[in-house]
């Protein structure tokens, strides 16, 4: 009696064990499916390098190349910020903090994480959008320069939480090796603790970068939606990630416009995926130090 | 290159740092300052309590409130035990071996899937292909997706911090590996379990894209009857009044902006403050 039981319940917490596999199967599987019925109608190069996005007009357009740079705008701005800011203060929580204010700078660090993004959004509609308006005197501070410093904040928890485990984790006789010939505590962060916690640090990179490709809902509020090639970072521009959130609810189930969300979202899939995966490379990596 | 005296570099480096830290954390003070200055005057019971009125620019933000709880707690009670088991087996059964290495694959990418692609797979799945419509059931399942990372790789974190020889000790009397896990395992990883499903239902409570297409309307007249009704949340009522409704009453807003986040990060201190207080109270 007793051992059936057991037997039930384990495997019950084995299927538990085989669930993530599933779903990201089933999520992959689902989107290919929708996606790849699309690409039967409209060829899979134009979508990726038509400049147009017109789903809606007499001959619809479905070229993604618009969104893609917005998207990658967008990153690349959020990157500029969160990726100093996110290491260094890695740094400073880890190896420079008094150890009785760490724990509370890493808190509130974390919170910023913890502030749901269409809040995150709605507050830079309101602040950083008009002030970008005025100080650049352009005709809306609904910009993808806006998105970004809104979009770079959020990535910093993220970019800080895994740097410093990596930090962390770098051995002590690295550091008491360095001191012990004579460099000062600041070489040995730089030259060598830096060093060793680098895959890491990539790692944390990485992740941030899939978040802020990811976000959705403070990207639509900020950005502008406007679905052209953006010429600089203070046009409006719009993200894959809006496309799909803003033009969903106006689609006929099962139709052209329908499926073509469904293939931005493979090709979101995919991306994340391959950061995700490389993320994942890079820690491993660390763990072998 | 000049080259700065080692002394003086790291005093100049840590002053950077430090302005670094301070720029990673004044952004988020100030945004929560913002918005209890700007909401504060706004949140009054009936607020709380009352249907919105005259195209929501009055009245209350109450079926928000009640479609947004609705929907966490069905999301939580369908993803707690599924993301306890997966860790439970992660921690305490898997071997080191190629398939366990997919599976830790498989989480990671979970987590990193955008969360408007799983408004896209709930869309797909739970409200078409299932036909449950657009509704609490088909959000929650959603969600509950989405939050399996998060729950399976914090209770594996717990599950783990039970010290090794707690299990030894329950084998070497000759009980079975499920009890073991049962009767001291779990009871022991118990709080870590709980302060990260809080966590989770703090996140999930703030999502605005997986709901988007699956459970949220812009407006219903009555509060949710059963699991298969659609409602209204505070992220997309949030959204909607102030992004889609022109001359909206800015206290309308502040007020939904300042409970929803009151919301999130009430529940996020709870679990912080948990956490820290289990760490310092626990049996080893």
């Amino acid at each position: 009696m007793r051992k059936s039981l057991d037997y039930i319940i384990e495997t019950i917490i084995f299927i538990c064990g085989m669930l993530s596999i599933i779903f990201v199967v089933l999520i992959f599987s689902f989107l290919l499916k929708e996606g790849l019925s699309f690409f039967k109608d409209f060829s899979f190069i134009k979508f990726i390098t038509n400049q147009f996005w017109y789903p809606n007009s007499k001959i619809p357009s479905f070229g993604i190349l618009p969104l893609i740079c917005g998207s990658v705008l967008v990153t690349l701005g959020a990157c500029l910020i969160a990726v100093p800011i996110g290491v260094m203060t890695a740094l400073f929580i880890s190896e420079i903090a008094p150890k009785g204010v760490r724990d509370i700078l890493k808190s509130l660090v974390e919170l910023m994480a913890a502030i749901p993004s269409v809040v995150i959004g709605f507050v830079g509609m309101v602040t950083i959008v008009p002030v970008v308006k005025n100080i650049f005197n352009l005709p809306t501070g609904l910009s993808a320069f806006s998105g970004s410093i809104m979009l770079g904040f959020m990535a910093v928890p993220t970019i800080v939480t895994i740097s410093e485990d990596a930090i962390r984790s770098v051995p002590g006789q690295y550091k008491e090796g360095a001191l012990a010939l004579g460099a000062t505590k600041w070489q040995t962060l730089r030259r060598i603790v830096l060093k060793a916690a680098m895959p890491g640090i990539i790692a944390a990179i990485m992740l941030g970068i899939g978040r802020v490709i990811g976000e959705t809902m403070a990207v639509m509020m900020i950005t502008g939606n406007a679905a052209h090639v953006p010429h600089s970072i203070f046009d409006p521009i719009r993200t894959m990630t809006s496309t799909i959130a803003a033009e969903m609810g106006e689609t006929v189930r099962g139709g052209m416009h329908y499926k073509s969300l469904f293939a931005i979202g493979l090709v979101l899939f995919l991306i994340t995926f391959i950061v995700n995966f490389i993320a994942d490379l890079f820690l491993g990596k660390n763990k072998n130090l | 290159m000049i080259k700065l005296n080692p002394k003086l570099s790291q005093k100049l480096s840590y002053t950077l740092l430090f302005m670094a830290t301070m720029l990673a954390i004044i952004p988020v003070l100030v945004i929560i300052f913002f918005i209890v200055k700007n909401g504060a005057s706004s949140i009054s019971w009936e607020f709380l309590t009352s249907m919105p009125r005259n195209g929501m620019r009055a009245g209350g933000i109450l079926p928000a409130i009640v479609g947004t709880f609705s929907i966490v707690v069905c999301a939580i009670i369908i993803t707690l035990p599924i993301g306890v088991c997966a860790a439970i087996y992660l921690n305490e059964y898997a071997k080191d071996n190629l398939l366990t290495r997919i599976i830790k694959l498989a989480i990671v990418n979970l987590a990193g899937v955008p969360s408007v692609v799983y408004g896209l797979f709930g869309l797909g799945i739970f409200v078409m292909f299932l036909k449950l419509g657009v509704s609490i059931i088909a959000g929650a399942l959603t969600l509950s997706i989405m939050e399996l990372p998060v729950i399976i790789t914090t209770a594996k974190g717990a599950l783990n911090s039970v010290p090794q020889s707690f299990r030894e000790a329950s084998l070497s009397l000759g009980v079975t590996r499920w009890q073991t896990i049962r009767y001291v395992v779990l009871p022991n990883a118990l709080p870590g379990i709980l302060t990260g499903a809080i966590l989770s239902i703090a996140r999930i409570s703030g999502e605005t894209a997986p709901i988007l297409f699956t459970v949220a309307v812009f407006y219903v007249p009555n509060l949710p009857n059963s699991i298969f009704d659609q409602v209204m949340t505070l992220p997309y009522h949030l959204y909607i009044v102030s992004t889609q409704i022109p001359n909206m009453p800015k206290n309308v807003i502040y007020g939904t902006t300042l409970v929803l986040m009151m919301m999130v990060l009430t529940m996020s201190f709870v679990a912080i403050f948990g956490r820290a207080y289990f760490r310092k109270h626990r049996k080893w």
